[in-house]
């Protein structure tokens, strides 16, 4: 291994980020003291963002609260709390976070998060987000509505008609609650242009997204995506989430341009598969780091929304675009063999040398069976696989030695796999 | 004697039938009538689809205890529960073969997985998988789930290429509406009289049913009831018991007994639910899917994969043991069960706002030690009898 650890990974994009999230929070506690807004919790995957927004409902993600606990190393005592009450070990440690928040009065170091005025359970292929809601219902007694989107589960990977009827319907029935939750009727051309800001949100994204195909790849597509994803799900949408993407773009497009990647120098090309280590993702990053490896795509950047196959939301059909959103595109409501798929297209368009899965014992949408996505890439593939084991928000599973051993073995053995084979070596930019 | 092992009640004869995983009702039934056969993962999914489509609809609850995982293992990790793994060993095995299709549901995230690594490393058994829905208040959902049905129909029949009419539809409902009819007897037979049917005989019958065409399995279970009313038993001083939590792995029939026999009387159950789900018989006029469609979204009874705000489990459960005259109730839930998991924590919150006392067990299919859990019910029940 050559390349150092105590490197500074943060550039200005991320203090950009860290100055949006920041107003995002303050709104958020700003609504929790009682400012008159509403708030809608609602989850990450294939979020309906964009109608939360036309009512002016400030949406609140969970996922991203307790995410921020953990990265902040504040996440355990209120998993506990949680298994004081009942939770078992085994149960998703986002929702035990969550829970723990809730009886804690939802007072994080970053924010008051304010309680729902509307509970909005987007079922996008996580069925954990049903019992999630359902613990909230119980607790706060806010108004519910379970958005049912069907899985992909057709021999041609599509929704079908009726799928997207349904879920039209079920957006339709949404508007009607969010009108009497807040009093006030949809302005269509102010949600139409909400829309027509996703779909340019989408465009860029999916333009940054491509742009790890270079050689270096200008970031790192899994520990610096996480960067992009908050402002991606929080503010899609509005005028400042846009202008974050067109700052993102503008600097990732220099970037290519000099050729400068997020390490000195980009020795490994791999794609990640599955959520990160919150509670220490500077030490697991480290761990790639040392090795020179950056991440040129990861799956788990489109838990919200897949943009970088094509997808873009429609400002002339709304409701229809959200409803696909949903439905297809993004990975959590697609079928585990098409995440297979999406991986293989990552390895053979971004020119990855091997695939690693970080299987976090929380989420089993991602993690069930991993075992068979390792075997599929190696013996069909022929690709370098490793698989490693971590939890996403509960630091007691994280291993540091045992992970370390495990990555620094995997890179050992993909080094003396280049050299014997010659395979894999670095293309001049 | 204990009631569980009387050789003469119906239920002895299948003991070994429903713990043989070379599944020989779905042999028989192939010798006898030449049709195909479609294994059922839990929980619940539209057997009579796959009935009027000419296949025998069989439940598939993993490998029990008697199937050593030897394979599965590298494909699902430690912390996924055993059910997913020994049904994906029984291919392994070569113990699917009797199968020509499988059928998955939207019931947990690892079943869901589990159903795409089926069809890649069992592409000679086809998958269909059934999105159940989970928005049980809108207008909409009937509409999507009777096109769901159609959906499903359609790639039944292409499995064994005949063309359903709705006629045929109606003759498996009812069918179906029978052998339910009949459990449902059963089940409140053993509520009435806990003393004449022990809850292990019950369970082998029901599932015995989850193996058989539902004409060949009704005639049993009224021939089991009859001989349970034929029975004069001593009540025993035993506490009634409301047991949840075992709705989709199943616990080894040793369990269920051992726990019966550690001195409760199970008076209601959620073992096999999928099979008995509705409360009462599934309408036979009119379009039979949007009926099996409306039967799933207002008729069902309450199911830890199936989320309706409209009804909390929690109040179910609490209802169930007031229904059932229980005395307490024993959460039975099968480890890494995130549905089961989840729901315990409602569950004990409100056993305790309702003053309602409950143990809580873990099991696993493959467990064959029972003596922990012995202990465990037996000073439970000694703590509610000599409080």
């Amino acid at each position: 291994m050559s390349a150092p650890t105590g490197i500074r990974y943060q550039g200005e994009l991320h203090l950009l980020q860290k100055e949006i999230m920041a107003k995002y929070f303050a709104e958020a506690t700003a609504i929790a003291q009682g400012n008159g807004r509403k708030a809608a919790h609602l989850l990450i995957a294939g979020n309906p963002v964009e109608l939360l927004r036309a009512f002016d409902v400030l949406p609140i993600y969970p996922e991203v609260n307790v995410l921020q606990l953990a990265v902040r190393k504040g996440s355990l005592p209120f998993i506990q709390k949680a298994e004081e009450l009942g939770y078992a070990t085994d149960n998703c440690a986002y929702v035990k976070a969550d829970i723990g928040l809730f009886h804690a009065g939802y007072k994080t170091p970053f924010a008051t998060i304010p309680k729902p005025d509307i509970l909005v359970c987007n079922y996008v292929g996580c069925n954990v987000y049903l019992n999630w809601f359902e613990h909230l219902a119980e607790l706060t007694g806010a108004p519910a509505m379970n958005i049912d989107i069907p899985f992909i589960r057709t021999a041609d990977g599509e929704p079908t008609a009726d799928d997207v009827i349904y879920v039209v319907k079920q957006l339709e029935e949404l508007i009607v609650l969010l009108e009497n939750v807040t009093g006030r009727s949809l302005d269509w051309s102010a949600f139409t242009k909400i829309v027509e800001r996703s779909a340019r949100t989408g465009e860029l994204w999916a333009e940054i997204k491509a742009m790890t195909q270079s050689r270096p790849a200008p970031y790192d597509a899994y520990f610096d995506s996480v960067t992009m994803m908050a402002p991606l799900y929080t503010l899609r949408g509005t005028e400042e989430g846009l202008r974050f993407f067109e700052v993102a773009h503008r600097e990732m497009a220099e970037r290519v341009k000099a050729g400068t990647g997020p390490l000195p120098e980009e020795r490994f090309r791999i794609v990640i598969e599955g959520p990160p280590p919150w509670p220490r993702l500077r030490v697991f990053r480290d761990m790639f780091t040392r090795w020179g490896a950056v991440a040129v795509a990861s799956t788990y950047s489109t838990v919200g929304g897949l943009w970088e196959f094509g997808f873009r939301h429609d400002p002339a059909h709304p409701l229809e675009s959200i409803a696909r959103h949903m439905l297809s595109y993004n990975v959590c409501n697609r079928t585990f063999l098409q995440r297979y798929e999406q991986m293989e297209r990552y390895v053979d368009e971004w020119h990855a040398d091997a695939v690693v899965i970080h299987s976090v014992k929380s989420c089993r949408l991602f993690s069930a069976g991993q075992g068979d996505m390792r075997e599929h890439f190696v013996r069909d593939r022929d690709v370098p696989t490793l698989l490693i084991e971590s939890d996403l928000e509960d630091p007691r599973y994280f291993s540091e030695a045992q992970l370390r051993n495990r990555i620094d073995a995997f890179f050992e053995a993909l080094e003396q796999r280049r050299i014997t084979a010659g395979r894999g070596a670095p293309v001049p930019a | 004697m204990t009631l569980t092992l009387d050789p003469a009640f119906p239920s002895a004869r299948y003991r070994d039938v429903i713990e043989d995983r070379d599944f020989p009702t779905v042999r028989a039934d192939r010798e006898r009538t030449g049709r195909a056969a479609i294994g059922c993962y839990p929980v619940y999914g539209p057997l009579e689809l796959a009935h009027a489509a000419g296949l025998l609809p069989v439940g598939l609850f993993g490998g029990g205890n008697r199937i050593e995982i030897a394979h599965a293992d590298s494909r699902f990790q430690s912390f996924i529960c055993s059910v997913v793994k020994s049904t994906m060993e029984l291919g392994f095995q070569r113990k699917l073969d009797p199968f020509d299709a499988l059928m998955f549901e939207s019931i947990c995230d690892p079943a869901r997985n589990l159903a795409s690594i089926m069809s890649r490393n069992f592409p000679e058994q086809a998958v269909v998988y059934v999105h159940l829905p989970q928005n049980m208040t809108s207008p909409a959902t009937a509409d999507y789930l009777t096109a769901e049905y159609r959906r499903v129909l359609a790639s039944l029949s292409a499995v064994t290429g005949k063309t359903v009419s709705d006629d045929d539809l109606r003759a498996s409902l009812q069918a179906y509406n029978r052998m339910r009819a009949a459990l449902r007897d059963l089940y409140a037979f053993r509520d009435e009289r806990p003393q004449d049917l022990a809850t292990g005989e019950l369970y082998t019958l029901a599932r015995l049913a989850t193996l058989m065409d539902p004409l060949d399995v009704t005639p049993i279970l009224h021939e089991a009831l009859d001989a349970a009313r034929a029975r004069g038993g001593r009540m025993k001083d035993r506490i009634r018991v409301v047991l949840v939590g075992s709705f989709c792995e199943q616990p080894p029939l040793e369990l269920i007994e051992s726990i019966e026999e550690s001195g409760c009387y199970m008076v209601d159950d959620d073992f096999l639910l999928g099979w008995r789900l509705f409360r009462r018989d599934v309408p036979t006029d009119g379009d039979p899917c949007r009926a099996l469609a409306v039967a799933y979204l207002d008729d069902s009874v309450h199911l830890s994969t199936k989320h309706d705000l409209r009804a909390p489990r929690a109040k179910a459960i609490v209802d169930a043991v007031r229904e059932h005259r229980a005395d307490a109730a024993i959460c039975l839930i099968a480890k890494f069960c995130e549905p089961g998991l989840f729901d315990y924590a409602l569950y004990r919150k409100a056993f305790e706002a309702e003053a309602i006392p409950h143990l809580y067990l873990e099991f696993e299919e493959k467990m064959w030690l029972y003596e922990k859990i012995r202990t465990e019910v037996e000073t439970f029940v000694e703590s509610m009898l000599f409080r």
